[in-house]
């Protein structure tokens, strides 16, 4: 039925019910009458005045449309009810419109009326849906007037209908690219918007029609980075996606100098550091001062995005995680880029189209960065339950990671993989373990022996599968491995893989000198079976006479000539081409040309080894994350990630100008927040102080240690006085940036990158100004007043503060004589108390490891908790060598204990069972064949007072296993060796374990009043002290630290003299204190004190600690 | 952006389509249907495929497949978190996520998707903003409806849609107000044969279930927060207070809802609450093998085991099995080679044993590889990380609510191997100077 003879209808349907239908029907069509009375009675329905049989019929023909039925014809009837009163009836017309409007556009035309209606409907929802249908209907006719709705939709009152003025950019402009320019303007208009509801969508827009306009960003990018947070899941992916190609244009390279020591000083000068850089800069305090290169300097702005994505690693939403870690990833400098592995293991746990996806990822970044994921291997095992497909990429992922020291576990678990009834996932297992022995010369004769044995496999994939991998192997260092060649030789008549048999025979061609005798035999068997073989090994069976014919031609000579004849017929013209040509360049003939000569360099050349390569390297050219990169092909629409520019572009560009009326409001806002603050008390009180603490605590915690964690103690305290604070506060902010200004341009000489002082501080002013503006007008937008507007408000506020502060802080370090602000001396006070408590609170965490060294790490320890510090997740010894921190001793040699080999460490963990007895850590690794039982200890010979709790026995340790167990000793503070047989369930072996006298202790907190308490106590013999010259490495603080503390379980004391570094413990059994003080003079000269009540110990004491400071 | 969405069932039937820009023609799936023909499990096709015009991006939720069809670069995981919104979505208004559900549903469905994507883009997810334009199907409410001709639709825009809060309506009144929270843990654990284990981690999630009027503002502590390593949060709760204190501290969403998900820092070791002693073996000669599997309680926190379940994946050549359970029954899945064992509660004192006879296929290679088990337990009141919420605060809000906390541990991907170690790659010392030799 035609479009236009059913208008007609329409048109007389509307006054008598349905009766020209009747008349036109049987005409029409005869075989489809059926299906035209069906749509008779819908159009019926449709035509009636009820809404409830108008609501019925638009019900079924929605239902047809969902199944993919053609309810085209049925467009008159339906869009005469576009104006229908019952919203459900008119939602569904919608539906119908959008889908068949295309195809019926003359008739679409008639509901435009109703649209332009509707967008000046009161109700927000009812403006915003007749613009969403009103752009989605693809009628060219409309597109000014979707334009002109469009401008106005832009600068509607309510956020949500400006939102969808946004969803309508990309609509008009797919619709018609003439519009670009004007819709530019659109976009222009609504990035300026700051409500988080327009942001994503306007963003997405501005992806979609002009991501080239990167200008049109700049004075948006602050806005962005800040609403970001509030801004809806999707929204952040773009938005978060777009800013990472902003950021590469706009920025420099923050892994440009590799070393990252210098990036702190000018950070602060920058006023514009955070949580993450404080750990550098702690490091390089404590570090003596390096030589100055050409500083990098992070850009601000570049900072803002950084700190403003992080929280977001913690998305429910797994592709708002991928994007903050590809951010990251392309981003951020070396050392912080590990905060996203945590994130992405987690989204391990999700569907597994999601693991998917985001192990391509991964395996594309282990490649750059394999430590990243280091800590983490084990997160990546194989479960024999997942999807072949995760499967592969998991093995991918495990071979990027494997490196010399984890190898053998990496090993251990392939070979169960080996065993796997997924035949695909075993060849690709054997080619994962190819790789490993291409990468890690060290166990590349372990892993080939390996794939030797797996060749008597009954499975014949897997054997083919070894036979290529071998191969590829060989290539490597044949001379080394004829046997294996001649054992490969004796396959060829088993096997019937076609790739496997070809690479035996190319191989036994290849090294044919090697296996003089065998190689003509092998040819001999080919030769028979020729005409059976598939194409690829015929192939090959010509290569290996004609190579043997070159090396051999004594014996080959006439084999070789009956190959080449059977060739010359064969069906596949490859396979005669090839006979041909070889024949030519090996027989020797008169026609023969020059190349006959050269022959066996052309056969018997070097040929370079196969690189056995990652499918994913340089994958990361493409911006992770995307389409692109997981098809590892340009999708359209694909925007490059641009390489960072040499020199950075102007960064005033994102300077954003604040109209005048708004400065005068900010007061007038402050007022209005507290008057406001009753109703939210609750809830304020708590998170708004917080985080201004908070971020003092920030900035504090650079200049002390050891006081990072304590940001939210110092919040609750100053929420007391919170109703007055408020304004206090920001008077002090003032006040410090008057001071910074005033510091800034004694500094501004010095910096290298040029910024006119006043063009800073006025941009920083502006910020704020701004910030206030944006806050206001949110208020005043949103119809439900919530106090997460308070945390945004307070959040920004508090990165203003922060950086502020922070430089404050500095410049206060470096001119100590300066007078300090008269609040400040106060806060830092509490802060420091709370601190200790809080330190205190630390040390019986349970984790052994850092125990020893927590003195020093405290505040790295501090940041860990924010989950930040990259180096500790990465060091963290549980996860991989349960003792790589700690010195291990050998208890018994391989050798002697035939092939069992143990190894002891002082683990200075707390020996649970007993408190007095010092916990050894003994690691049992059976390099034997067969397995160990019973392992178990006996005849314990101590001296008097001393006693040991035996290790649970293990009951059985195969071959190539490390079992671990703990044993605790009382050494009655003595270093007198406890000995004991160890016995298998076949032999004894005596052994000792003499502990160093640094083990016999264990670390106390002291304080540092305390420690000149206790040490007045221990004068005269108790203390020892001694003259040294420190060793050339070890002449700052922090390695004297590591060096005593390595020496000795003692911990730090505090103490406010940066020239002395003091350690205490107490001994095990009888718990005396053991004090230990390091006094650092000029150059290189140093004392060394120790108080101990046990005379003995103390001398020992001096002696280690001696010889590990001055080596 | 999504371009068109495709919902196709088990069979291959394309049920339901929509599309969001221009129609495109439902011939796209073909390439979809040629890679499922290649896959031998329908987790293996891949989710992300490429056509000459288009990309399909697929996700395998219960038995459909959500088939989306994009033009143009995007995040793929964009794609599939949203199709995953999309089921999780249908699974909230209808208890399911079937064939036939949403199929008897289909105009809720279509109006639903209408609402979620504007020219492919996310418009609406929150649950709480789209049950206030399309409210969910209920009985009474049909019957309502019929009889006074009211519709399922709203007519004025959800006020989350506007609010910073966009997972919170206004106005939420309840004469019973209370606020429940469920802990569960699972253990993911790999061991190896001789019960060491080879991997073990905890996941755990807190979902809540909070009906409270108003504008309630909850903060949730924990006794130890320090076990959590790794966290992720729901979008309404306050990342910073979280840095800086160690408590959740939100406004939560109406009704039923995923508070965080966690990982137990894997510095604590992890509790295995059950022993497997197992014996699987198969004869060199004769079709048959042996199997024997005893089950016992290991750390299991003073708590009983309950709804044990092993679950083998037998080699292929296993024919059926002659099995003796001393407490529970088993079942053999032929064509899947499942073997399932229903054990329901440990006894400790009596511990079940599953023992009896495999017989093989004829003819058929002895397997080479031992199957592994699959554990999957329950154990109530406790959570096995030793996790414990201290308390539950509710500020802006005058009532008393009730609350309430629960702890369930279950067994996530619990697996015993029961393989036997692959030898050649242990080689010890002697061996590699063997080799050595030999090669000169």
């Amino acid at each position: 039925m035609s479009a236009s003879s059913a208008f007609n209808d329409e048109k007389g349907g509307s006054s008598s019910v349905g009766e020209p239908e009747y008349g036109h029907d049987p005409a029409s069509g005869g075989i489809f009458s059926s299906d035209y009375k069906r749509h008779d009675d819908l159009k019926e329905m449709l035509d009636s005045n009820k809404d409830s049989l108008k609501l019925e019929a638009m019900k079924r023909i929605v239902a047809m449309i969902a199944r993919g039925k053609n309810a085209s014809d049925l467009f008159p009837a339906v869009v005469k009810n576009v104006a229908c009163k019952n919203i459900e009836v008119k939602k569904l017309v919608y539906v119908y419109l959008v889908r068949y409007a295309e195809e019926q556009q003359d008739l679409a035309l008639l509901s435009i009326s109703t649209f332009q209606r509707g967008l000046k409907d009161p109700n927000q929802l009812i403006r915003a849906s007749a613009l969403r249908v009103l752009s989605s209907i693809r009628v060219t006719i409309i597109v000014p007037i979707m334009m002109l709705a469009i401008k106005e939709a832009a600068s509607d009152m309510s956020p949500y209908v400006r939102k969808t003025a946004a969803h309508a950019i990309p609509k008009l402009y797919s619709l018609d690219p003439e519009q670009k320019d004007q819709l530019i303007e659109v976009i222009e208009k609504l990035l300026a918007d700051k409500t988080t509801l327009v942001a994503g969508s306007v963003v997405m827009a501005f992806e979609e029609v002009c991501p080239e306009r990167i200008d049109l960003i700049h004075k948006n990018y602050r806005k962005l980075c800040n609403l970001l947070i509030d801004v809806e899941e999707w929204g952040q992916v773009v938005i978060i996606n777009m800013l990472t190609r902003y950021a590469r244009t706009q920025f420099l390279n923050p892994n440009m100098n590799e070393s990252l020591l210098e990036e702190g000083n000018d950070k602060t000068f920058y006023g514009s550091d955070d949580d993450e850089d404080e750990e550098e800069e702690e490091e390089k305090k404590s570090e003596a001062p390096m030589p100055k290169r050409k500083p990098y300097v992070m850009d601000p702005d570049h900072r803002l995005l950084l700190r403003n994505t992080k929280p977001l690693l913690q998305s429910r939403n797994a592709a708002v995680v991928m994007a903050v870690a590809q951010l990251y990833f392309h981003l951020a400098p070396k050392v912080e880029v590990g905060v996203i592995a945590k994130a992405l293991v987690r989204l391990l746990r999700s569907h597994s189209e999601v693991q998917y996806v985001v192990l391509q990822n991964v395996a594309s970044m282990t490649i750059k960065r394999r430590g990243m994921f280091e800590p983490y291997l084990k997160s990546f095992y194989i479960r024999s339950t997942d999807p072949t497909q995760i499967k592969v990429l998991k093995l991918e992922v495990l071979t990027n990671l494997a490196n010399e020291t984890n190898i053998s576990t990496i090993l251990r678990e392939f070979q169960t993989y080996i065993k796997s009834m997924d035949k695909d996932f075993v060849a690709a297992t054997i080619q994962a373990i190819g790789r490993c022995a291409t990468n890690i010369g060290e166990v590349r004769d372990t892993c080939l022996n390996g794939l030797v044995q797996l060749l008597s496999n009954r499975d014949e994939l897997v054997v083919a599968e070894s036979v290529v991998v071998i191969k590829k192997l060989l290539q490597m260092q044949p001379e080394k491995h004829s046997d294996i060649i001649k054992h490969m030789a004796k396959l060829t008549d088993n096997i019937q893989v076609p790739m496997a048999r070809a690479s035996i025979l190319w191989l036994i061609g290849e090294y044919c000198e090697h296996v003089p005798k065998i190689a003509p035999d092998v040819l001999r068997k080919m030769a028979k079976s020729f005409t059976n073989e598939e194409d690829i090994v015929k192939l090959q069976i010509i290569n290996l006479a004609a190579k043997l014919y070159l090396t051999n031609s004594k014996q080959t000579k006439l084999l070789t000539q009956y190959v080449l004849n059977l060739a010359k017929y064969d069906q596949n013209y490859d396979i005669r081409d090839r006979a041909r040509f070889i024949r030519q360049l090996i027989v020797p003939t008169e026609k023969s040309g020059a190349l006959s000569k050269y022959a066996k360099k052309l056969f018997l050349a070097l040929k370079p080894a196969p690189v056995l390569e990652s499918p994913f390297k340089d994958r990361d050219h493409f911006q992770l994350g995307s389409l692109s990169h997981l098809l590892n092909a340009k999708a359209g629409g694909y925007q490059e990630l641009p390489d960072w520019p040499e020199a950075a572009p102007d960064p005033s560009v994102r300077n954003v100008e604040v109209p005048e009326w708004t400065k005068c409001s900010s007061r007038e806002k402050r007022k209005e927040k507290k008057v406001e603050k009753p109703f939210y008390s609750d809830s304020e009180g708590e998170s708004g102080p917080t985080e201004s603490a908070d971020s003092e605590s920030d900035s504090a915690s650079g200049s002390e240690i050891g006081s990072g964690v304590v940001g939210s103690v110092s919040g609750t305290a100053s929420e007391e006085s919170e109703e007055g604070s408020e304004s206090e506060e920001e008077e002090e902010e003032e006040e410090e940036d008057e001071k910074d200004k005033k510091m800034t341009m004694k500094k501004e000489l010095k910096k290298p990158v040029q910024e006119s002082e006043s063009e800073q501080s006025s941009e920083e002013e502006e910020e704020r100004k701004h910030e206030r503006k944006k806050s206001k007008a949110r208020k005043s937008d949103s119809e439900s007043e919530s106090d997460e507007d308070e945390d945004s408000e307070s959040e920004s506020s508090q990165s203003e503060s922060e950086d502020s502060e922070s430089e404050a802080e500095v410049k206060k370090k470096k001119k100590a004589a300066q007078s300090k602000p008269p609040s400040k001396p106060v806060k830092k006070e509490s802060k420091k108390e709370m601190s200790l408590l809080d330190l205190d609170d630390f040390e019986p965490a349970p984790s052994p490891q850092v125990t020893p060294l927590n003195s020093f790490l405290s505040n790295s320890l501090a940041t860990d908790l924010e989950g930040l510090s990259l180096s500790d997740a990465v060091l963290s010894p549980a996860t991989l060598s349960p003792c790589s921190a700690l010195k291990s001793y050998e208890l018994l040699h391989r050798i002697r204990g035939e092939g069992l080999s143990v190894e002891y460490c002082f683990s200075r963990q707390p020996f649970s069972p007993d408190a007095n007895m010092v916990a050894v850590q003994m690691q049992f690794t059976n390099n034997a064949t067969s397995e160990t039982k019973n392992l178990h200890m006996e005849e314990v010979k101590l001296q008097s007072g001393m006693r040991v709790k035996e290790f649970p026995e293990i009951e059985l340790l195969p071959a190539g296993e490390t079992a671990t167990a703990v044993m605790g000793i009382d050494f009655c503070d003595s270093t007198q060796a406890a000995n004991f047989q160890l016995c298998t369930h076949t032999r004894k072996f005596f052994v000792s374990i003499q502990p160093p006298v640094g083990e016999l202790m264990r670390p106390v907190f002291l304080t540092e009043n305390e420690f000149k308490k206790e040490q007045g106590q221990l004068m005269g013999m108790n203390e020892l002290s001694e003259k040294l010259t420190l060793d050339a490495e070890c002449r700052n603080e922090h390695a004297i630290v590591q060096r005593v503390t390595a020496a000795a379980n003692l911990s730090r004391v505090p103490c406010g003299s940066d020239r002395e570094c003091r350690f205490a413990g107490r001994t095990v059994t009888s718990g005396s204190l053991v004090l230990a003080t390091v006094a650092t003079k000029e150059e290189a000269a140093a004392q060394l004190t120790v108080n101990c009540e046990k005379m003995v110990i103390g001398t020992m004491l001096v002696k280690d600690v001696l010889l590990a400071l001055t080596q | 952006m999504i371009h068109s969405l495709f919902l196709i069932n088990h069979s291959g039937d394309i049920f339901l389509e929509k599309h969001w820009k221009s129609v495109i023609s439902h011939s796209v799936c073909d390439y979809f249907f040629e890679a499922k023909e290649k896959a031998v499990d329908p987790e293996d096709v891949p989710p992300v495929l490429q056509t000459p015009h288009h990309y399909l991006i697929t996700v395998h939720r219960g038995k459909l497949f959500f088939l989306s069809v994009v033009q143009t670069e995007v995040p793929p995981l964009f794609v599939i978190e949203f199709l995953h919104r999309v089921a999780d979505t249908f699974q909230d208004y209808f208890g399911e996520c079937s064939e036939s559900v949403i199929k008897d549903n289909v105009v809720t469905v279509y109006e639903l998707l209408e609402e979620m994507l504007d020219n492919g883009f996310p418009l609406a997810t929150e649950s709480n903003v789209l049950k206030e334009l399309i409210r969910p199907p209920t009985i009474l409410r049909s019957v309502v409806n019929t009889l006074t001709g009211s519709s399922n639709v709203g007519d004025t825009l959800p006020t989350g849609q506007l609010s910073t809060i966009p997972w919170r309506r206004a106005d939420v009144k309840y004469t019973n107000n209370e606020a429940y929270f469920d802990v569960i843990e699972e253990i993911d654990a790999i061991l190896d044969k001789s019960g060491t284990t080879v991997f073990a981690e905890i996941q755990g999630v807190i979902e809540a279930s909070v009906r409270l009027t108003g504008m309630p503002d909850l903060t949730l502590s924990f006794m130890n927060p320090r076990l959590l390593d790794d966290v992720s949060f729901h979008p309404c709760v306050r990342f910073k207070r979280w840095e800086s204190e160690r408590t959740l501290s939100f406004i939560p969403p109406d009704g039923n809802f995923t508070l965080m998900n966690y990982h137990v820092s894997s510095q604590n070791p992890v509790a295995i609450p059950v022993y497997v002693k197992q014996s699987i073996s198969f004869f060199e000669s004769g079709p048959c093998g042996r199997l024997d599997i005893t089950i016992g309680p290991k750390q299991t926190m003073g708590k009983t085991v309950e709804a044990l379940m092993v679950k083998i994946h037998m080699p292929k050549a296993v024919l059926s099995a002659n099995l003796t359970a001393t407490q529970g029954n088993y079942t053999y899945d032929l064509p899947n080679k499942v073997l399932v064992w229903d054990i329901g509660k440990l006894n400790p004192q009596k511990l079940p044993n599953l023992k009896g006879i495999l017989s093989l296929q004829a003819g058929a290679p002895k397997p080479e590889d031992n199957p592994s088990l699959n554990i999957d337990l329950r154990i109530q009141q406790v959570a096995i990380s030793g996790l414990k919420v201290s308390r539950l605060e509710m500020f802006g809000e005058k009532y008393k609510p009730f609350k309430g906390v629960k702890y369930v541990t279950k067994a996530g991907k619990f697996q015993f191997k029961c393989a036997a170690l692959y030898e050649p790659f242990l080689l010890s010392f002697w061996t590699i100077l063997f080799f050595y030799f030999t090669t000169f």
